[in-house]
C-alpha cells in the first residue's frame, strides 16, 4: 500500500517549509493555532512539553494520577430555588412575565396532554406512548429560547420542543394515530413527530445517533451561514439522554463537531434513568458534563427543574455557540424521570414508589414556575383550574378527531424509500395487489384512504 | 545509531518501497506480487493484461464511442488516466459546480492514502474538504446531518472493511431518513458514501471485504462498483447528482491498474443501467468490478479452447439492479455464470441467480453457477484460492456449456 510512502513524502514537505505543503497556503492563513503549531520539533532543553498530541502540557517530576474523585463535582447553574424565588435579584430572570405565562400554560398542556395520551394507551386505544413528567422544563425552556429557524433533533422525550415551536395538538394526535393526516404518513411509532416548517428532524428510534446528525447539520449551517451573511445565523440544537451519552455516536459527535468548530447546542437531560438502569450502572464519572472538557467543548451544567435557568443557559450557549464562526457547546441539565420510560415500562419494578412521589412532592419544573408566577400575582387556582379544564377539553377534541380520520393511504407503504419508485417495486405492488384481491376476506383495506385502489395510484402514476 | 550498514539501508528501502508505483509515468512497470500470487507457468491465472483487456477503452475512439455519452461529450477531448484519477476528476468536478459539496474522511486533506482526493484541499479550502476524527460511525452520521441540511457531502470510509462501525448509521439512518420523514419532504438523499473494496492480493482480512451484499439489503440505498475510470468518473457525478444516498464501492486494485481514455470533460452515466460488454451467445457472465477484468481473461481462454460464445454483462450498479439487461440476455443464451468476489452465501449471486430461476425459468438449460469467494475469510496467504480466479471462472464456463 501507498500508505507508508505518502506519510513519508508529507513529511519532507513539512520540512521544506509550509508554501510547498499540499495545502499549505490556505492552511496558514484560516488554520487556528492547534494546527499552525503541528509538528513543531522539539529542542533538546525544552522546558514545556512539544509532543504535538498536547502542546499545552508542562513537565512535571511527580508521579500523580488525576483522580477525578479528587476533583469537585461541576455545580448545577440556578436561577430560582425550589419555592420559586431568585437567587440573584439583580440579574433577575430575563423573561417578561406573558412569556412566562406563556411557558406555563405550554408545560401543563404538555402534561395534560401526557396524562391523557398515558391513560389511551391503556385503553388500548393508542399503540404506545412516552411522557415528559418532570422534563417538561428542559424541552420548552431551551426551546423558548432558541430562534425558530434553529434546527433541532429530538430524541423523543422532548415532545415540548415541538410544542413551543408551535405544533398543534392535532399534529400530535395525527402523528400517535399515524392516520391519513400524519405527517409522517403513517409510517413512525407513536411520539416520533417531525416538522419541516418548525425545523425539527423526525424522530428515529435508535438512540444517539442524531447527536452526529445534529454536528453536521450545525457544519452546514455553519457554512450556508457564512455564504449568506444577511441571514439570521442558526445553531443545531440536539436532545439526547444521559443513557443515550454511553452509545458510541455521543463520542464520535463531540468529537467531530469540536474538531470542525460546528455551532451546536448539545442538550443531555439526565434524568437518573435509561429505562431501568441508574446513572451508577451507566457511568462512573461526573454525569454527563464532566466529558465536555475532554472533548474541548466549553459546558455547563443546569438544573432542569428551574426554567429560568434552562432559558439563560441556553441562551447564552447560543450566542456562545455562533462566537468565533461557531464551536460546539453541551449543557446537562438535570431532572427526574417522574413517570415511567415508556407505556411499555413499569418503573416500580426498578424504584421505589416512595423516591417517585418524593420527586413529585418536592420538586418538579411546572410548581416551581407556578410558584414563582403566584409570588408575582400573575396566577392563582381560579386560572389554573381554568387553564386544566380547557386544555383537557382542547387535548381531547383533537384525540377524538384523530380517532375518526382515515389510515393513510397504501401507497405510502412504498413509496419514499427512494426518490422514485424502483422497478423492483413497481413488481412487489403489483404481487401485493394480485394477494389482496384473490384473498380479500384476509386484508381489512377499507380503512386505509382510498383502499386498495391506493396502490393503483402508485402503479398509474409512473405508468401514465 | 551509527551509520546504517549498505545491506540496512538496502532493507530499508525494500520495506518502504510501494506496493504499486506511486508515480503515473511509471504505472507500468510490471507489478511484483508479493503475497498471493499465481503459480510459474498458469496458464489462464495471472492472465488479466490490463495494457491490453478489451474491457478498457485504449484508444480515444473506443472511449468516445460510447452511446451513454452525451453528443458534446462525444465530440470533446479524452486522455488516458488511471482510476483513482477519474475519481479525483469527477470529485473536481462536483466540488467546482455545486458550492453544496462537501469532501471528508479520514486523512483526505492531504490527498488520501490512495490519492483520491490529491489537490482538492488546497483548490477548494478546507473548509471543504477536511480531514475527520477517526471514527466511521461519526463521519458518516456527520454527513447524514449535513445532507439533511442540504448539502451534498460525499463521505470516504477510508476502506470498506471499516464500514461496520457506521452500519447502523447507514441502514437505520441513511436509508431511512426519507421514508420516516413522510411528507415533511426532508432527507439525505445528497450523500454519497465512497469506500474503496476488494482484493488487493495481499490484503488479508481487513483490507480485501466486499460488503456490497449486505447494503443491497437495505432498501433506500444505491449500491454502485465501477469497473473503470470511465465508468468510475461518470457514475461518481451521477451519484454525487442523484437524490438517492449512495454507497459507491471503488475496486482498490484497479486505482492505479486500469487506466484508459477518459472523456475529459464532466458526463454522467446511468444509476439504473447494466451494460453488456461483450455480446455471446451460448453463456452470460454477470458481474461487477475487479471479476471483470478476471472474466475477461477466461472468457478470451474458453472461446479459443471450447469453441464457445460468452456475453459479458457488467452490472454497474448493484443496487437497485437492471433485471431487464440481465434477464434479456439469459433468455437469449440459455446459460448464467454470476461471478464476485465476496462469499457466495446471500451474496449478490443469490439474488440474480434466483431472480433469473423466477423469470428465465423455462428458457434456462442449465443451473445458474456462481462462482464466488468461498465460505471463509480471506488469509493473508490464502487469498488466490479464495478470490475467484481466471481458472475457476473458466472452469465455470466449461461446466456450464458442457451441463
Amino acid at each position: 500500500m501507498s500508505f507508508r510512502y505518502t506519510s513519508r513524502r508529507l513529511r519532507i514537505q513539512k520540512l521544506l517549509g509550509p508554501q510547498s505543503c499540499l495545502n499549505g497556503v490556505r492552511r496558514t492563513a484560516n488554520a487556528p493555532l492547534w494546527q499552525r503549531c503541528r509538528g513543531v520539533a522539539s529542542t533538546a532543553n525544552a522546558e514545556k512539553v512539544l509532543f504535538p498530541g498536547a502542546l499545552n502540557s508542562e513537565f512535571t517530576d511527580k508521579l500523580e494520577f488525576m483522580q477525578p474523585s479528587q476533583q469537585n463535582a461541576i455545580a448545577t447553574f440556578r436561577v430560582m430555588n425550589q419555592f420559586g424565588e431568585i437567587i440573584d435579584k439583580e440579574i433577575g430572570v430575563e423573561t417578561e412575565d406573558e412569556e412566562a405565562l406563556q411557558i406555563y400554560k405550554n408545560m401543563v398542556k404538555l402534561s395534560i396532554m401526557d396524562l391523557l395520551m398515558f391513560e389511551a394507551q391503556r385503553q388500548g386505544r393508542l399503540s404506545f406512548y412516552m411522557v415528559s413528567a418532570g422534563e417538561e422544563g428542559i424541552s420548552i425552556g431551551s426551546a423558548s429560547a432558541l430562534h425558530p429557524s434553529d434546527v433541532a433533533f429530538c430524541q423523543y422525550r422532548e415532545a415540548g420542543v415541538y410544542l413551543q415551536r408551535g405544533f398543534k395538538l392535532s399534529d400530535f394526535m395525527n402523528q400517535l394515530f399515524a392516520n391519513a393526516k400524519d405527517n409522517g404518513l403513517g409510517r413512525n411509532m407513536p411520539v416520533h413527530y417531525g416538522s419541516k416548517e418548525l425545523n425539527i428532524h423526525t424522530i428515529s428510534s435508535t438512540l444517539a445517533t442524531q447527536i452526529p446528525h445534529a454536528a453536521g447539520a450545525a457544519y452546514a449551517l455553519k457554512m450556508q451561514n457564512s455564504q449568506n451573511p444577511d441571514q439570521q445565523p442558526r445553531v443545531a440544537v440536539c436532545y439526547f439522554g444521559e443513557g443515550a451519552a454511553s452509545e458510541g455516536d455521543f463520542h464520535a459527535a463531540l468529537n467531530i463537531a469540536a474538531t470542525r468548530q460546528v455551532p451546536c447546542i448539545f442538550i443531555c437531560r439526565n434524568n437518573g434513568y435509561a429505562i431501568s438502569t441508574p446513572t451508577s450502572d451507566q457511568y462512573r464519572g461526573d454525569g454527563i458534563a464532566s466529558r465536555g472538557a475532554g472533548y474541548g467543548i466549553a459546558t455547563l451544567r443546569v438544573d432542569g427543574n428551574d426554567i429560568f435557568a434552562v432559558r439563560r443557559a441556553t441562551k447564552h450557549a447560543r450566542a456562545l455557540a455562533l462566537t468565533n464562526g461557531g464551536q460546539p457547546v453541551l449543557i446537562e441539565m438535570m431532572a427526574y424521570r417522574v413517570g415511567h420510560h415508556s407505556t411499555s415500562d413499569d418503573s416500580f419494578a426498578y424504584r421505589q414508589r416512595v423516591e417517585v412521589e418524593d420527586w413529585k412532592r418536592r420538586d418538579n419544573p411546572i410548581t416551581r414556575l407556578r410558584k414563582w408566577l403566584e409570588g408575582r400575582e400573575l396566577w392563582d387556582d381560579a386560572r389554573e383550574k381554568e387553564l386544566r379544564s380547557t386544555t383537557r377539553k382542547e387535548v381531547l377534541k383533537a384525540f377524538e378527531e384523530a380517532e375518526k380520520e382515515k389510515k393513510p393511504s397504501l401507497r405510502h407503504a412504498f413509496e419514499g424509500v427512494w426518490e422514485e419508485l424502483t422497478q423492483e417495486q413497481r413488481d412487489h405492488v403489483k404481487e401485493m395487489r394480485g394477494v389482496i384481491e384473490r384473498y380479500p376476506r384476509e386484508y381489512d383495506v377499507e380503512g386505509f384512504e382510498g383502499g386498495v385502489g391506493g396502490l393503483d395510484e402508485i402503479l398509474g402514476k409512473k405508468e401514465g | 545509531m551509527a551509520a546504517k550498514t549498505p545491506t540496512m539501508r538496502a532493507l530499508t528501502r525494500y520495506l518502504l518501497r510501494p506496493q504499486v508505483p506511486l508515480h503515473p509515468r511509471c504505472q507500468h512497470r510490471p507489478q511484483i506480487k508479493q503475497y498471493s500470487a499465481a503459480a510459474p507457468g498458469a496458464r489462464l491465472n495471472g492472465s488479466v493484461e490490463y495494457d491490453t483487456v478489451p474491457i478498457l477503452n485504449h484508444t480515444s475512439k473506443s472511449a468516445l464511442s460510447n452511446p451513454e455519452l452525451p453528443a458534446e461529450i462525444r465530440n470533446g477531448q479524452t486522455k488516458r488516466i488511471n482510476l483513482y484519477t477519474a475519481v479525483n476528476e469527477a470529485l473536481r468536478h462536483a466540488l467546482q459546480t455545486d458550492e453544496r459539496v462537501l469532501v471528508f474522511g479520514e486523512d483526505i486533506q492531504f490527498g488520501g492514502v490512495f490519492r483520491c482526493t490529491m489537490n482538492l484541499a488546497a483548490d477548494f479550502g478546507t473548509e471543504r474538504v477536511f480531514n475527520t476524527p477517526l471514527c466511521e460511525q461519526g463521519l458518516v452520521g456527520f454527513a447524514v446531518g449535513a445532507a439533511a441540511e442540504g448539502m451534498r457531502p460525499v463521505a470516504e470510509v477510508q476502506f470498506a472493511d471499516y464500514v461496520f462501525p457506521a452500519f447502523d448509521q447507514i441502514h437505520n439512518e441513511v436509508a431511512k431518513y426519507r421514508y420516516r420523514s413522510g411528507s415533511t419532504g426532508v432527507n439525505c438523499g445528497g450523500l454519497v458514501i465512497r469506500m474503496p473494496a476488494g482484493s488487493v492480493g495481499h490484503g488479508a482480512l481487513y483490507h480485501t471485504q466486499s460488503p456490497e451484499a449486505l447494503f443491497t439489503h437495505t432498501p433506500g440505498l444505491r449500491v454502485v462498483i465501477p469497473r473503470s475510470p470511465i465508468q468510475a468518473k461518470g457514475l461518481l457525478l451521477s451519484a454525487i447528482r442523484c437524490n438517492d444516498p449512495v454507497i459507491f464501492m471503488e475496486p482498490k486494485i484497479l486505482y492505479r491498474a486500469a487506466v484508459e481514455q477518459v472523456p475529459v470533460d464532466a458526463y454522467h452515466l446511468p444509476l439504473d443501467k447494466a451494460e453488456v460488454l461483450k455480446p455471446g451467445k451460448d453463456v452470460t457472465i454477470i458481474s461487477y468490478g475487479t471479476p471483470l477484468y478476471t472474466c475477461s481473461a477466461a472468457i478470451t481462454a474458453a472461446e479459443k479452447d471450447f469453441g464457445c460464445s460468452v456475453e459479458l454483462i457488467d452490472l454497474r450498479t448493484i443496487y437497485p439492479w437492471d433485471r431487464e439487461t440481465v434477464l434479456n440476455s439469459v433468455k437469449k443464451t440459455g446459460r448464467a455464470i454470476v461471478v464476485h468476489e465476496s462469499m457466495m452465501n446471500a451474496g449478490v449471486g443469490a439474488e440474480v441467480a434466483a431472480t433469473i430461476q423466477e423469470k428465465a425459468f423455462l428458457r434456462l438449460e442449465a443451473p445458474v453457477k456462481r462462482v464466488a469467494g468461498w465460505a471463509t475469510h480471506t488469509g493473508l496467504m490464502y487469498e488466490q484460492f479464495i478470490i475467484p480466479d481466471v481458472t475457476r471462472v473458466y472452469d465455470a464456463i466449461k461446466q456450464t456449456i458442457d451441463y
